[in-house]
């Protein structure tokens, strides 16, 4: 598929016109050489996201949510660069700000990295350095992209302490990661990648590692934060309770593809993929009897050196059979169902509409 | 405090199970104060003269009585008087070799500024050798270099001290003439530069043989320490890559040299034995040969109890740095 065709799959928003959006990913492919054979973790992604929006990845582990974010900020070690270790060989283009970066040199994409976008990781404590203070990790973080002294740098990330929530911000800045609570090293982490105010924020499960009370508290501090520095934030997740409380668009990936795309309101009312179907279901809800049980998708994720033919959802799709076994021998492209909204399943559009109906959201 | 009050326990403990094991295994292997005693006397000694001089030094008393004694001389000093007149020894009296009739202090004193100088310079090439060699093996892991350093430091652990020493004087020394032979040790204070020349082979060879397992040591923990999510962080804010291996992964990597260098170091002050001997050192670890050659037993544990007190020094200092070197470990 040419670079156009597949550009005209991105999703566009109503009235956005032929603006390029800021974070475009085209055909993006990261495969890993291994003794057991290659590991195709992302394979032909393609999305875009616009300044000041959310987009929510959602995906099982290992369905290639982290390598997308890692490729995007130049992170995977390549072949090249260390002959010794084989590292990932990367495909596609990935557009920040109409700029390609997978063909820049590394050393330039390191001058992007912190200071137009930057990340934010699961497990925030070992996701910071426990041998320095935070402090003087944040005011690192500035100073790398701001010609500044240390006393500019200090006051900077004292203020940015402050503003991501945590008390008495000049003292705190001289404790060391383990002093703080796993809430608050997740906001110095915040505060440490928003430092040097970068346009796109990545955070890969941010609220994984955290108590469900500090996790709604950090999804605050998110969107404010967004708003305030009217970012563009990717907001990797496995869970659909977080993507439906932040995200403006969100993405599903399974075994290293997208199998739907579309608004949070198309994906939460309309959702088009059997997949989606089985993640919606597998949400705990406050209603109904404590007796119900969740409904699990059946199976486990696909092997990604052996990736099922066709449909790499078939060999766990309750609705598989119902398509003549195209699902096992032909391997389906997004496509539209709405404006904006795109999935990659072989299921007629009446046929979907009348599972989701009949048989889907009854239960949900 | 209480870190300082126990080096101070072990000290006492460590002099007190030294001089049971040089006073009481003689005993054990059928040696009497006399056999002791006439040691110390000429050689064409009655039997009278030899029972009366182990009295006169105490030797017929309890253990714990010459152990008092001797713990004694420490702070106040002795007076030892074995016939031939008496021999005063001035606090603080670590013995007195009845042998070189010399006090076992003063000669100690006189021979560890030749043990230090060859630790320190020794410790800091093998400590900054090492490391640089271990950050750069971990860096290019399977590359020729990682595999040729690795197999030289192995090659630098297995081989002794005084076949390696022995090599590198008969070649640099005897036969290129670019460094200085054996037993040509001038004092620092003496001139700088002839000191550095005449401790420069000992140093490399002593260096050779210890960092190769500090070349090692860091190595893995370089390696543990560059898969840490931190390290990740620090590529993601932009770091350039030198400073994310030099200010980052390499801190994680150094904990565990640094314990090991405080007692190697701390091992080798009370006499690098062998090197002393092999490059004719006059340092403590000589003083230890001569001391053992001659059963000079005062010497020996004087000499002990000096080397025991470096130990534990480093240990104390090693525990000290610890919370320098990790918060984690720092008290609240």
């Amino acid at each position: 598929m040419t670079t156009s065709a597949l550009r005209d799959l991105v999703l566009r928003h109503p009235g956005q016109g032929d603006e390029q959006p800021f974070l475009e990913v085209i055909d993006l492919q990261v495969h890993f050489p291994t003794d057991d054979g290659l590991v195709k973790s992302v394979d032909g992604l393609s999305f875009a996201l616009d300044r000041g929006r959310t987009l929510g990845i959602v995906g099982e582990s290992g369905s290639g949510k982290s390598v997308t974010s890692l490729a995007i900020m130049g992170l995977h070690t390549r072949p090249a660069s260390e002959q010794s270790r084989p590292g990932a060989q990367l495909g596609g283009e990935v557009y920040l700000d109409g700029e390609e970066l997978l063909s820049k040199t590394p050393e330039y994409v390191r001058g992007l990295r912190g200071k137009r976008m930057a990340m934010i990781f699961q497990d925030p404590l070992s996701a910071m350095n426990p041998y320095y203070t935070v402090g003087q990790q944040i005011i690192e973080a500035y100073q790398i992209h701001n010609q500044v002294n240390k006393k500019v740098a200090r006051k900077h990330a004292i203020d940015m302490l402050g503003r991501v929530g945590i008390p008495e911000p000049s003292r705190r800045i001289d404790a060391y990661p383990h002093q703080f609570s796993g809430g608050m090293r997740q906001r110095a982490m915040i505060a440490m990648s928003l430092s040097c105010d970068p346009d796109l924020l990545i955070a890969d499960e941010p609220t994984t590692a955290l108590d469900v009370t500090v996790q709604a508290q950090i999804l605050d501090l998110i969107r404010d934060l967004q708003s305030e520095f009217n970012s563009s934030v990717m907001l990797i997740t496995h869970d659909l309770g977080v993507v439906a409380e932040i995200a403006d668009d969100v993405l599903v990936m399974y075994a290293g593809r997208a199998v739907e795309y579309g608004s949070a309101d198309q994906l939460f009312n309309r959702p088009a993929h059997p997949y989606t179907w089985g993640l919606l279901g597998s949400v705990p809800r406050f209603e109904g009897s404590r007796s119900e049980r969740l409904l699990a998708i059946k199976g486990t994720p696909p092997s990604l050196i052996n990736v099922p033919s066709g449909c790499p959802f078939h060999p766990r799709c309750e609705f598989a059979a119902r398509n003549e076994g195209l699902s096992e021998e032909v391997r389906p492209e997004l496509a539209p169902v709405e404006p904006g909204h795109t999935v990659a399943c072989h299921l007629s559009p009446t046929e979907r509409e009348q599972i989701w109906e009949h048989e889907i959201a009854p239960q949900l | 405090m209480r870190r300082l009050l126990w080096a101070v326990i072990l000290l006492i403990v460590l002099s007190m199970v030294t001089f049971a094991i040089f006073y009481l295994v003689p005993r054990l292997g059928g040696a009497t104060p006399e056999t002791l005693a006439a040691r110390y006397v000429g050689r064409a000694a009655t039997a009278e003269t030899v029972h009366l001089t182990a009295e006169k030094l105490g030797l017929l008393d309890p253990v714990p009585v010459q152990y008092w004694h001797w713990l004694k001389g420490i702070f106040v000093g002795a007076s030892y008087d074995y016939g031939s007149g008496v021999e005063h020894c001035p606090a603080p009296c670590l013995g007195y070799s009845f042998i070189t009739k010399q006090p076992v202090w003063p000669e100690l004193l006189d021979r560890a500024p030749v043990t230090i100088s060859l630790v320190v310079g020794a410790s800091l090439l093998w400590l900054i050798g090492g490391v640089s060699i271990g950050v750069i093996s971990a860096l290019r892991r399977g590359t020729i270099f990682d595999r040729g350093a690795m197999g030289i430091a192995l090659a630098g652990v297995s081989l002794p001290i005084f076949f390696t020493g022995l090599i590198a004087l008969a070649f640099f020394s005897y036969q290129l003439r670019i460094t200085a032979p054996g037993g040509s040790y001038v004092p620092f204070s003496e001139n700088p530069a002839r000191w550095a020349y005449s401790l420069l082979l000992p140093w490399i060879t002593l260096a050779f043989l210890f960092s190769a397992q500090y070349a090692r040591l860091t190595r893995a923990g370089m390696l543990e320490t560059m898969s840490e999510d931190y390290i990740r962080t620090a590529r993601a804010k932009g770091l350039p890559e030198r400073k994310v291996i030099l200010k980052h992964a390499l801190r994680g990597a150094l904990t565990p040299v640094i314990t090991i260098f405080g007692l190697d170091v701390g091992l080798l002050l009370g006499g690098a034995v062998l090197t002393e001997k092999t490059f004719s050192l006059n340092g403590l670890g000589k003083y230890t040969y001569d001391g053992i050659v001659n059963g000079d037993l005062p010497k020996i544990l004087g000499v002990t109890l000096i080397a025991g007190f470096f130990v534990i020094m480093a240990n104390l200092i090693v525990d000290l740095l610890y919370g320098v070197i990790d918060p984690r470990v720092r008290l609240e």
